[in-house]
């Protein structure tokens, strides 16, 4: 099916700072990773006290999430219309460690909950209240390819109307937040959603417009 | 679009190692739930469907894990009664779990490469290479949704003509890590699940791993089908589901829709049926709002325990063999209605003639799933 459809909203945290389509929109260096997203959050004036019991893993795809959408039309669309298709290399393992510290002492609910990577996209359906489909996929590095095989399946059999998909991983004191926003109309800025352009996103390049 | 083919499956679990031993066990009533007093899994005695240690892998083999080798075990068996090319370029292998070989957390000494060893690539890659497979394994790591996940998305990447074969695989291992965590949110029963009943006091939880081999090759054709399926959100909670049941019955209308079907169609139900509160609660509630209240149902934990990213596929490789036999399951451990809505929960080996089943499941951070197979 030779349907196209477009890159309408991208967002990437790496290396301490938050880019929204490819420019720089938070920076804060020389904080270790908790006190980094708690400051992003601050300055992005948000005011959403679940984010607070969120694990780093949610805290990171949660705010990606925040600044993605920020600007957006995508309150246009109907619950049932907006999906999650999000990918990883260490799944929920950055929390897995924590847990696992807590079973020899009383182990935590609060702690085990987030031993699972789809609670991510948990946590930005009900903030968003997106009912559609999602997916968690692991992967060893960004499978540009595949994602774009799969969510343009989403999209071409109108599965979904709007998707966010990409890459959320944290292990200790490495991560990488790269989320896209993919819609079937072309927007202001919008670049076709090809899995060239999603890496050239996903590594952080200046992208071909034309 | 091509239609998809269940070309071959397997169960490996503690009560049986292929598919046709797991049903004739099943239909005489055995279960693999026994009651466990071992301090490495908890610290009181425990109700679970574990495998025999020993018996379960090779454990002279150091290069595969205890998760791997279940994986290796299932998909051995499953791509051997098949003809399919498993070293094809047109051949994928897809993974599911939810935790895979997070135990080695637990047994193995912290140190830098045991973040890759855990990683469920490496499983997936590890157990590619030992059978051939040419093309990058795809993992799908969804909570308990995991294993319909996995077949749906095998159904569609086959549907889109990017293959024509897939070898989905599923399996979990209990460990403490998994065992506290649920013992943590007390939704572990005090005996063995007694899904849907008023009595049912929690999970019980299982090992296992299922394979289940499909393909659009139309040598195939006289084979059950795999039609379409769907995945919703709840956007409500992440550990409790929904109050209402309104987002999996959502996920229930999407795969008959995407099926061509309507609700009179489906003549079995293969819940999820966990026997927590809330689960069976807000799946009975989903089945009846989907226009399925008199529909047979059942639940296949009382044999097999809760066995995570396995789930979806052994309960649907089960749900297969009760169309190809026309017999549907009774539901182990149910004796009495203990839900809202009075749903059709099977209490019997019951024969009767079965064309179509719906297979659902939810998990944890709110997700539902729901498939349809079909003769």
């Amino acid at each position: 099916m030779n349907i196209n459809n477009y890159i309408t909203s991208n967002c990437t945290i790496s290396k301490y700072v938050i880019y929204r389509n490819e420019v720089p929109v938070f920076e804060n260096r020389g904080i270790d990773l908790p006190a980094f997203l708690l400051a992003a959050y601050k300055h992005l004036g948000l005011n959403y006290p679940k984010f607070y019991k969120m694990d780093k893993l949610s805290k990171l795809g949660w705010l990606a999430s925040e600044v993605l959408l920020n600007g957006t039309s995508i309150k246009q669309y109907q619950p049932e219309e907006v999906g999650l298709i999000l990918s990883n290399a260490n799944a929920s393992l950055d929390s897995d460690q924590k847990y696992i510290q807590s079973v020899s002492d009383i182990p935590s609910p609060a702690l085990f909950v987030y031993t699972l990577s789809n609670i991510m996209i948990g946590e930005i359906c009900i903030r968003n209240n997106f009912k559609g489909e999602d997916a968690f996929f692991i992967f060893e590095k960004f499978d540009a390819a595949f994602i774009e095989t799969y969510v343009n399946d989403l999209l071409n059999n109108d599965i979904l109307k709007a998707c966010i998909c990409g890459w959320v991983d944290v292990l200790g004191e490495d991560y990488k937040a790269v989320l896209f926003l993919v819609e079937k109309e072309e927007k202001d800025n919008s670049v076709p959603f090809t899995k060239k352009n999603l890496d050239t996103i996903f590594d952080n390049l200046v992208i071909d417009k034309i | 679009m091509p239609a998809v083919y269940i070309v071959a499956d397997n169960i490996y679990s503690p009560i049986g190692t292929t598919t046709a031993q797991n049903f004739e066990r099943v239909k005489q009533g055995i279960s693999g739930i026994k009651k466990h007093t071992n301090a490495a899994l908890s610290d009181g005695s425990v109700y679970a469907s574990l495998f025999n240690y020993n018996e379960s892998y090779n454990n002279k083999s150091f290069k595969y894990s205890k998760f791997e080798s279940l994986l290796i075990a299932s998909v051995e068996e499953g791509v051997n009664q098949s003809e399919i090319d498993i070293t094809s370029d047109k051949t994928i292998i897809i993974v599911s779990s939810t935790k895979g070989n997070i135990s080695l957390l637990e047994s193995d000494p912290d140190n830098p490469d045991l973040k890759e060893r855990i990683a469920l690539h490496t499983s997936a890659k590890l157990v590619a290479e030992h059978f051939g497979f040419v093309n990058q394994p795809l993992v799908v790591s969804n909570a308990c949704i995991s294993g319909i996940m996995a077949i749906l998305t095998a159904a569609r990447l086959l549907r889109s003509g990017q293959y024509e074969n897939a070898v989905v695989v599923g399996a979990d291992v209990i460990s403490k890590f998994v065992l506290s965590g649920f013992q943590s949110f007390q939704a572990i029963g005090a005996g063995p699940c007694k899904p849907f009943d008023i009595n049912r006091t929690g999970i019980t939880l299982g090992e296992g791993a299922a394979t289940m081999v499909l393909s659009t090759n139309l040598k195939y054709v006289d084979r059950i089908k795999v039609l379409s399926g769907a995945v919703s959100n709840d956007a409500n909670h992440i550990s409790a589901p929904s109050r209402t049941g309104k987002e999996l019955c959502g996920a229930i209308e999407r795969a008959l829709t995407k099926s061509g079907l309507v609700p009179d169609d489906i003549d079995l139900v293969s819940a999820h049926g966990t026997a927590t509160s809330y689960n069976d609660e807000m799946e009975a509630k989903a089945i009846a709002l989907a226009g399925l209240s008199d529909v047979p149902a059942n639940s296949l934990k009382g044999y097999y325990g809760h066995t995570l990213g396995a789930a979806g596929l052994i309960e649907s490789i089960l749900s297969i063999q009760s169309l190809k036999q026309n017999v549907i399951l009774p539901t182990l451990g149910f004796e009495t209605i203990g839900v809202s809505e009075p749903i059709n929960i099977c209490t019997s080996l019951t024969s009767k003639r079965l064309k179509t089943c719906l297979k659902t499941a939810s998990g944890f951070g709110g997700c539902n799933a729901a498939i349809v197979f079909s003769k």
